[in-house]
């Protein structure tokens, strides 16, 4: 029986009809959290390989979960990776100062400061213990939640500030949108906002530092629903022939915006186990657990500076927040899920760790988060000096068409030219040129 | 200057891509087949031999890789020239292109920049069908941050890529294939010739640059402004060569589109007062219509005749039929007679 445009269901065959399958979350809103699907295996049941390990035989890997830290606060098992107390508290203390950032930046723009935020709520110490693993020199290539990565570099947060409110003192001109860092000086590289695209191009970095002997390794982050994208496997397929020393990162936080996921994937596999396929070294880490991070990152870097190449890094955490300050996530999973997540809170975990060692206390904890937020607020207040994105324009209008090439050719200046007319005759005030912060 | 000896423009680009690489050791040669084998079209012969394979290598099928590895490259620092076999394989790096490295400089203002330069084969008349026959250039002038760099002779070839890989921004280099061996008169049946003998084949040795955004005035007439690139310069001279009702015109190869010379552009077309577009590109949204649309915005009170383009048609580029869809000299014939009656 053929099939016609009004019927084009073939029906020739007497075999069952196909399904489509479109996967869904275990819990939807209402309903309650359900994460019996991820298995959590005891933190002795770990195995360390050498770093040297052929990728072949580690597979196993990918389907484990690298822990360090019992839900108690105890650190075991072959991956811990031993920190002194100072490194430790160094580590809380980032978290908690990103924390701070985030709740403060988050207001900032319920407050009309700014257009847009994005908090890593719960997955902080994805980018904490990775900045601690890994060289200051080392290059990085985040996704846009990543901010972790600078605040453990001790970057200046007002200049994260400016850059969020667009002022006058925002290096990048006001060009991005809030959060989209550029900091050379910090080896962190601009980012996209298009995803997976820094990908690839921290492979190629890895692979120039490689063509020219140098010793610097790169490390890049994306999302596990970015690993659909197609430079995702681009970029695994490059790492892997050319062995380029590189971290894949791939931040599991369970939620691409209102997807969960399954719908990239995770239900039918591991996001580490898309690195068994292209050969490369795969680790899966609890990624609430900073001691666990900071032991994997430092197993991979290892390995990318011995020329062994490439790893690939899955970080099972989860995004306690939205996605950004535009989502709301209570229309599209349930509200109990954040506190019902079996990994617990990051900061929480490293705090209770280090109180049973008897470094920490409540109380210095409590004066502590006090110091960081006002280290935070004393950073805005500076910040807003140099003004808040809507009050004005904070750039002079011709920086628009500055640096879209090197030289300005004549048609920007053309373009550039009619707009400052247009202006003028409208009798709009002229911003003129000044310095940044003026 | 120094000693110039005849090439052809596979010969030219393979000269300029060893000069650049010879002066500065951050340049690097990437693409399919472009190691060892050295490249489909020979572009890149000899070089890994004698760079080595960390400067010059073979990469994956995957022109999203290629684009965005070159990306990553040229911010470590290395000035990377990846080869795109054909320019009908350039759309799955479509993204790193025109996202990426098109506005690493202006979104990190300055911190960061993509001093790549993309060479790609491009344009028909060599039986290469859909997928080995396109000219995709107006997808990139249409984005900010690009340049597009488009040579016709092989002196150019060589001063136009050296100039193109010293260049700070992204560059987008077309190379039109039909003329790697030789000039193109436009007659698919009748011999083609090669560049020896050719003046613009003299290629001189070592480095030189022929700046970018300066377009070359090919011959000079009084009653026409003819603006193209590319393989249509020598199809469009040699047609102009053969007719005898010929108009004389000022063929100008724009060699640049962005940035674009617009001001011989300007000057021709106030001198003639009429002005016939050519270009192998489909024609709706083309390259073409921007030039159109600039030449009527300033040149209007000149004009004696309205702007016309010849181009492709707006269909994929036929395997059999490619002679019928090539704006050869039939239809350059019939444009060249209704321009100089309008």
């Amino acid at each position: 029986m053929a099939t016609t445009p009004e019927n084009p269901v073939w029906t020739g065959a007497n075999r069952p009809p196909l399904r489509l399958h479109v996967p869904q979350p275990p819990a939807r809103p209402g309903e309650a959290p359900d994460f019996s699907a991820l298995e959590i295996p005891a933190v002795d049941a770990g195995h360390r390989p050498d770093p040297e390990t052929p990728a072949a035989q580690m597979q196993g890997h990918a389907f484990g979960l690298v822990r360090v830290l019992d839900l108690d606060g105890t650190a075991s098992g072959p991956w811990d990776p031993q920190v002194s107390p100072e490194v430790a508290l160094a580590m809380l203390r980032a978290m908690a100062l990103t924390r701070a950032f985030d709740d403060r930046m988050f207001r900032a723009q319920r407050q009309g400061k700014t257009s847009f935020y994005m908090k890593s709520l719960g997955e902080e110490a994805v980018s904490i213990a990775a900045a601690f693993a890994l060289d200051d020199e080392d290059m990085l290539f985040p996704s846009y939640r990543q901010q972790g990565l600078l605040i453990a570099r001790n970057h200046d947060l007002v200049d994260m500030m400016n850059q969020i409110y667009s002022n006058r003192a925002d290096r990048m001109k006001g060009r991005q949108l809030p959060i989209m860092y550029s900091v050379k000086a910090k080896g962190f590289f601009s980012i996209s906002g298009n995803l997976a695209t820094q990908l690839p191009q921290a492979v190629g970095w890895a692979m120039a530092s490689a063509a020219r002997g140098d010793t610097r390794i790169a490390a890049a982050w994306l999302g596990e629903g970015s690993t659909a994208e197609g430079d995702f496997h681009s970029a695994c397929t490059f790492a892997s022939v050319y062995r380029a020393p590189v971290i894949l990162n791939v931040v599991n936080n369970q939620w691409a915006i209102s997807s969960f996921s399954g719908m990239a994937g995770g239900d039918e596999t591991t996001f580490a186990a898309r690195g068994l396929g292209y050969g490369i070294a795969t680790l899966r880490v609890d990624g609430n657990d900073v001691l666990a991070v900071l032991a994997a990152t430092r197993w991979a870097a290892e390995r990318a500076r011995g020329n062994h190449g490439p790893t690939m890094i899955e970080h099972v955490t989860y995004r306690a927040e939205g996605h950004s300050t535009s989502d709301d996530p209570s229309a599209y999973r349930s509200a109990g899920e954040a506190a019902a997540w079996p990994l617990g809170d990051p900061l929480t975990r490293l705090k209770d760790h280090l109180i049973k060692l008897g470094h920490w206390d409540e109380e210095r904890h409590a004066a502590m988060l006090t110091e960081v937020m006002e280290q935070v607020r004393t950073a805005q207040k500076s910040s807003e000096r140099h003004g808040i994105l809507g009050h004005g324009f904070n750039q002079p209008l011709d920086t628009m068409f500055e640096g879209v090439f090197e030289h300005m050719p004549w048609h920007l200046a053309e373009q550039e030219a009619q707009m400052l007319a247009e202006w003028r005759a409208a009798g709009l005030p002229d911003i003129k040129r000044e310095e940044p912060g003026a | 200057m120094s000693d110039a000896r005849d090439m052809t423009m596979i010969q030219a680009i393979n000269d300029a891509l060893d000069v650049a690489m010879q002066r500065d050791d951050t340049v690097t040669v990437m693409g399919e087949d472009v190691g060892f084998f050295g490249g489909v079209f020979r572009a890149t012969a000899g070089l890994q031999a004698k760079y080595g394979t960390s400067r010059v290598f073979d990469t994956p099928i995957s022109e999203c890789g290629i684009i965005g590895v070159a990306i990553g490259m040229g911010a470590y620092g290395l000035r990377p020239v990846p080869e795109i076999q054909f320019a009908d394989y350039i759309y799955p790096a479509l993204d790193q292109l025109v996202s990426e490295a098109a506005r690493l400089r202006y979104r990190s203002a300055g911190e960061f920049t993509a001093p790549l330069t993309l060479r790609s084969p491009f344009g028909g008349g060599i039986f290469g069908g859909q997928t080995h026959s396109q000219s995709p250039e107006g997808i990139f002038t249409h984005c900010s941050g690009l340049k597009t760099v488009i040579p016709s002779t092989p002196y150019d070839a060589k001063g136009l890529l050296i100039a193109s890989i010293e260049d700070n921004d992204p560059v987008l280099f077309f190379e039109p294939k039909r003329l790697y061996n030789g000039p193109f008169h436009g007659h698919y049946d009748r011999p083609a010739k090669g560049w020896a003998g050719h003046p613009d084949a003299q290629v001189p040795e070592g480095h030189y640059r022929v700046e970018i955004g300066k377009a070359r005035v090919v011959r000079e007439g009084s009653d026409l402004t003819i603006l193209t690139y590319g393989t249509m310069v020598h199809v469009v001279a040699s047609t102009l060569d053969e007719l005898e009702d010929a108009p004389k015109a000022d063929l100008i190869d724009l060699r640049s589109l962005i940035p674009l010379d617009i001001e011989t552009i300007e000057a021709s077309v106030k001198k003639t007062g009429r002005c016939l577009i050519v270009h192998e590109a489909t024609r709706t949204s083309g390259f073409g219509a921007e030039l159109s649309a600039l030449v009527q915005e300033r040149c209007f009170h000149h004009l004696e005749a309205p702007v016309q383009r010849v181009t492709g048609f707006d269909t994929p580029y036929p395997h059999a039929l490619e002679w019928a869809y090539f704006p050869g000299p039939v239809r350059l014939a019939q444009a060249f007679k209704q321009i100089m009656k309008d």
